[in-house]
């Protein structure tokens, strides 16, 4: 069976992610890595993918960063986005050569794992045709963007735990008019490492891959 | 000339959108280098050129969608095979090939050690070469090789094993601004001269000018930080107590030192004092449940089951996986699971479910060269219980002095659920079953 490094990182700055998914990227690339799977939480920003409209962000740059929110171009596919507390970020460093070569299959696997794991929180997610994400009725919990080099996958899916909603209102995310919404919104209380765990377990099973923790999480007793 | 195509990027992908053109018209390519982007569904594939040359025809342009196998660019060779490649590169060739490439031409996206720029027109995608042997073949694939950047020396021009390896020592080789010079020196300086060395000099810090800095900082790593926040986050939310029972491990050690041979011979780990140890909290744990207990807002969690965290130091931190119903375990199958654990954590092939739902935990700071230590609990349990060094100390037994194994066994215990008669019972009840072991080992 193939493995999946899981790296759980805790609360990192979008710039820094980026630099570490774009060097685990080049390894995955070379072999000298296997999968992996980052999990994670930013700070708040606003991240704009490579062919998306600058009109999309309804704040000057100026506002964004009074509210303490930061703003970057990105190489990813998709258009405008947020990131920041409470949201369950994960950028899956796959070969996809390994599983299929397929990348709209690879869009609809990661929407699988995470309708599979909302399903395992009570809440009935599902997709909506042409429209990438997971959807609860015609609000969207999670997004996601892609970005493909020599079939390695980079960037991902940002799935809302209980994070605060307030702050899509500086962007028209993915371009699209309908709401959005988070696990916390429809009535589900859960800790973000409880859900980060879920996520992990539902992303091996739809991978169909093992997954191996990189960065111990839990420590404990001191010696 | 070699055709672009839209690739299929998936079995159910029938088209896509071409949205960014990485070369212009006129430009050079390397073969495998990025030369556009396509988008399907949120996701952007960077698609890699299939030969090295010009980009000499654009046909469609960014922001089309086109179905696949559609013929996106052209890309002209600049030669005409094997017989051209061997002449004179002055050969009839398009002007915009024929300006030699500027040394820093090379994209940022490519690695330094690319191969020092050559005119253009002795690039070739596909040479004439001959058959290659499955070898140089499977090498060519391995090192990404783009044939057109090799001189053959076999026979009728054709490439060997050496020109391979003469071409990676070559390209390893830090850029030199000379142009199509090298190239011709290529094969010859492969064999005379020594390879040069691979990587490039290992990145180390910058050590400070002597008397200067006092200081150094550093970054913690991930795991440093969540254990800082797990253990301060431990202290503010249990009133943490230590009580400390000595406990006489004769027994135990008689019984260890006497299996420990055909143990090791039978089974491959050692037998240490800790399975011991886990057994007699497992039983402790089945008369005191409160013990093996959490707290929950103004609700006390009792949990059915006892699972075991055990504290395993790493390199840089420390980490404690979880022996699951170590009620069902005697000593065998609690020291197989200890060693297996120990040495995936280390090795750091830990599953995320291993390190979860553990209801107690126990820390063996004696093989450390502990004597007594007051271990932070690992939240959201309610005790953890620590065993140090298990050394021959000369005690009183009955008026008369005898030398015994002793060691000293803590358990601190969260106040807020456990009072001290309670985890002084406890503690007993694990030195009795230790101290009267009667369970067999092997």
């Amino acid at each position: 069976m193939r493995s999946c490094q899981l790296r759980e990182l805790g609360r990192i700055d979008y710039g820094k992610a980026f630099e570490l998914q774009q060097q685990l990227a080049a390894e995955r690339k070379q072999g000298l890595i296997g999968d992996q799977l980052l999990l994670l939480e930013h700070p708040h920003v606003v991240t704009l993918g490579r062919n998306g409209h600058r009109e999309h962000l309804l704040a000057s740059e100026e506002i964004l960063s009074r509210a303490g929110v930061s703003f970057y171009p990105t190489d990813r596919g998709g258009d405008i986005t947020y990131h920041g507390p409470g949201q369950l970020v994960g950028y899956p460093i796959l070969d996809l050569r390994e599983w299929k070569r397929d990348v709209v299959g690879y869009v609809r696997a990661i929407e699988q794992v995470i309708i599979d794991m909302l399903g395992e929180y009570g809440i009935a997610a599902g997709r909506i045709p042409k429209l990438t994400g997971v959807w609860v009725e015609e609000r969207k919990v999670a997004a996601i963007g892609v970005h493909i080099s020599r079939w390695v996958t980079s960037h991902g899916f940002a799935l809302n735990v209980n994070t605060d909603l307030s702050y899509f209102q500086y962007i028209v995310p993915c371009g699209l008019t309908k709401p959005v919404t988070s696990m916390a919104q429809l009535g589900c209380v859960a800790d973000l490492s409880d859900v980060s765990r879920s996520l992990a377990q539902h992303f091996g099973r739809v991978f169909d891959c093992e997954m191996l923790l990189e960065t111990p999480v839990l420590a404990g007793p001191g010696e | 000339m070699t055709d672009v195509v839209m690739p299929q990027m998936g079995e159910s992908i029938v088209e896509g959108t071409l949205t960014k053109w990485l070369k212009k018209p006129g430009e050079h390519v390397e073969r495998d280098e990025p030369l556009f982007e396509i988008s399907t569904d949120k996701v952007d594939t960077e698609i890699p050129s299939p030969a090295a040359g010009t980009l000499s025809e654009v046909l469609v342009e960014e922001g089309k969608t086109v179905g696949i196998n559609t013929i996106v660019a052209r890309i002209e060779d600049g030669g005409n095979g094997a017989g051209a490649r061997a002449k004179p590169a002055q050969q009839a060739a398009p002007p915009a090939q024929q300006r030699p490439a500027p040394p820093q031409q090379a994209p940022p996206a490519q690695e330094a050690i690319q191969p020092p720029p050559v005119a253009a027109p002795l690039e070739e995608a596909v040479p004439a070469t001959g058959p290659l042997s499955p070898l140089v073949r499977k090498m060519v694939r391995e090192n990404n090789i783009d044939l057109g950047q090799i001189t053959g020396t076999g026979s009728g021009g054709r490439i060997t094993k050496q020109d391979i390896e003469g071409y990676l020592a070559q390209r390893a080789a830090p850029v030199r601004p000379t142009g199509g010079k090298i190239r011709d020196e290529r094969s010859a300086a492969s064999v005379t001269e020594p390879p040069v060395a691979k990587a490039p000099a290992p990145v180390v810090a910058p050590l400070p000018p002597a008397g200067q800095a006092k200081t150094r900082i550093e970054p913690m790593s991930t795991m440093r930080l969540k254990i800082a926040e797990h253990m301060v986050m431990s202290k503010r939310t249990s009133a943490h107590v230590t009580t400390i029972h000595k406990v006489d491990m004769t027994k135990v050690a008689k019984l260890r030192e006497r299996h420990k041979a055909a143990f090791q011979a039978q089974y491959g780990f050692s037998l240490t004092f800790l399975p011991f140890v886990t057994r007699a909290a497992v039983v402790a744990l089945r008369q005191f449940p409160i013990v093996n207990a959490s707290i929950e807002g103004n609700n006390i969690i009792y949990h059915n089951e006892i699972n075991i965290g055990i504290a395993v130091a790493l390199e840089n931190g420390l980490i404690v996986p979880v022996i699951r119903n170590a009620d069902e375990k005697n000593v065998l199958g609690l020291q197989r699971s200890i060693a297996d654990l120990a040495a995936r954590a280390r090795a750091r092939q830990l599953k995320p479910e291993e390190v979860q739902g553990g209801t107690f935990s126990i820390t063996n700071f004696g093989s450390f060269g502990s004597v007594i230590a007051t271990p932070v609990i690992n939240q959201p349990q309610v005790a953890i219980l620590g065993a140090g060094m298990v050394e021959k100390t000369p005690v009183v037994i009955d008026d008369a002095i005898a030398i015994r194994s002793i060691s000293y066994v803590s358990l601190t215990f969260d106040h807020r659920l456990i009072d001290g008669a309670l985890a002084d019972k406890f503690v007993a009840k694990a030195k009795q079953v230790l101290e009267d072991w009667s369970e067999d080992v092997l």
